[in-house]
């Protein structure tokens, strides 16, 4: 018994300890005027299924719920966002170069169709940001026309 | 053992605490900083080389593709990165420059996902790569004659470059190798 109170007690002491570790929360009180939303008409749907299936990880502002405020969850969060804020950020879009927009909608494009994306680690807890057939479809249409038109 | 309960509850309201309290994130850094490499090159000739040698890679990586060897064309990825990164641009217009930074940045991502997915999302990537090169050999030519070539079947119909006018398709390999027209000599 007593070892595993040693086991128990010095395990704790370690995940206290990490908790005191920084990370870099990724949050942002305005909207850039360069944002996706913002330079291209969205209808209402798809904005809001951009906004909750991807920007959380693909744009400045996270919306955090509160076990992602731990460690050693957070560091895992903070990573996926920083990959994913390097490979597509919505908030820089108008930022981009027309062909970097064609390859980006391509990519998201195949992401969506394929599944990729969002990550299943990531619906997993986020069931709202799911895409069930229909709105693949829907996205994938919208997002189609948006590069055809560049 | 209570006191051991007591403790485990009194260290998680801790954790809990402590999180909270790093609330003080900092403002976003991200600045989308992508910088490219802008190595000055004095030689005219240099640059020319350097084109070459992105070219060469571009039909290794088209060749792994036409054999349907994934890890070679995940090989051939990495190298095409590196000669992206490689290439200078001092010897053309401020406008060519822009254009071909443009260009460079968007091959260089398509050539990192070619390093590490499997063959048919390097096949995807390859179909837009390959429009990257040919925009970019419009700007700064070649010494071999080349043959733009069209598969009307792949993704709506995609085209690719080639050394020779003999079709052998990268988007379907063993498949379909036949499929395809030469569209377009590029010589200069």
């Amino acid at each position: 018994m007593k070892i595993v109170k040693i086991i128990v007690l010095v395990l704790l002491v370690a995940f206290v300890g990490v908790q005191f570790i920084p990370t870099v929360r990724n949050q942002s009180e305005s909207t850039p005027k360069t944002d996706f939303m913002l330079v291209n008409t969205v209808p209402k749907n798809i904005n809001e299924k951009l906004q909750v299936s991807c920007y959380d990880c693909h744009s400045n502002n996270t919306a955090y719920p509160w076990y992602n405020k731990v460690q050693p969850v957070a560091w895992l969060l903070e990573n996926h966002i920083n990959n994913g804020k390097e490979e597509l950020n919505f908030n820089e879009w108008a930022d981009y170069s027309d062909r970097r927009k064609k390859s980006k909608l391509k990519s998201i494009i195949s992401q969506i169709r394929d599944d990729e994306m969002p990550l299943t680690s990531y619906t997993l807890i986020h069931k709202d940001a799911k895409f069930s057939e229909n709105e693949k479809q829907e996205l994938m249409d919208w997002l189609s026309g948006l590069r055809d038109s560049l | 053992m209570q006191k051991l309960k007591t403790s485990i509850a009194a260290m998680l309201l801790l954790v809990v605490s402590v999180a909270n309290a790093q609330e003080k994130e900092k403002m976003n850094h991200d600045h989308g900083d992508m910088k490219m490499d802008h190595s000055k090159m004095k030689m005219d000739k240099m640059q020319d080389t350097k084109a070459e040698a992105v070219l060469a890679d571009y039909f290794m990586l088209k060749d792994a593709l036409v054999g349907d060897d994934s890890k070679k064309s995940a090989q051939m990825g990495t190298k095409l990165v590196a000669a992206l990164k490689a290439f200078g641009m001092s010897s053309y217009t401020k406008e060519q420059q822009e254009e071909l930074a443009d260009i460079i940045e968007d091959a260089t991502e398509h050539a990192e996902h070619i390093a590490k997915s499997e063959l048919e999302h390097q096949r995807e990537h390859f179909k837009t790569l390959s429009k990257d090169i040919t925009d970019m050999v419009a700007i700064t030519g070649t010494k071999n004659t080349l043959y733009q070539q069209f598969c009307p079947m792949y993704d709506k119909g995609s085209t690719w470059l080639s050394t020779s006018n003999e079709v052998k398709n990268p988007y379907y390999g063993s498949k379909m190798i036949k499929c395809g027209k030469v569209q377009k000599e590029i010589t200069n």
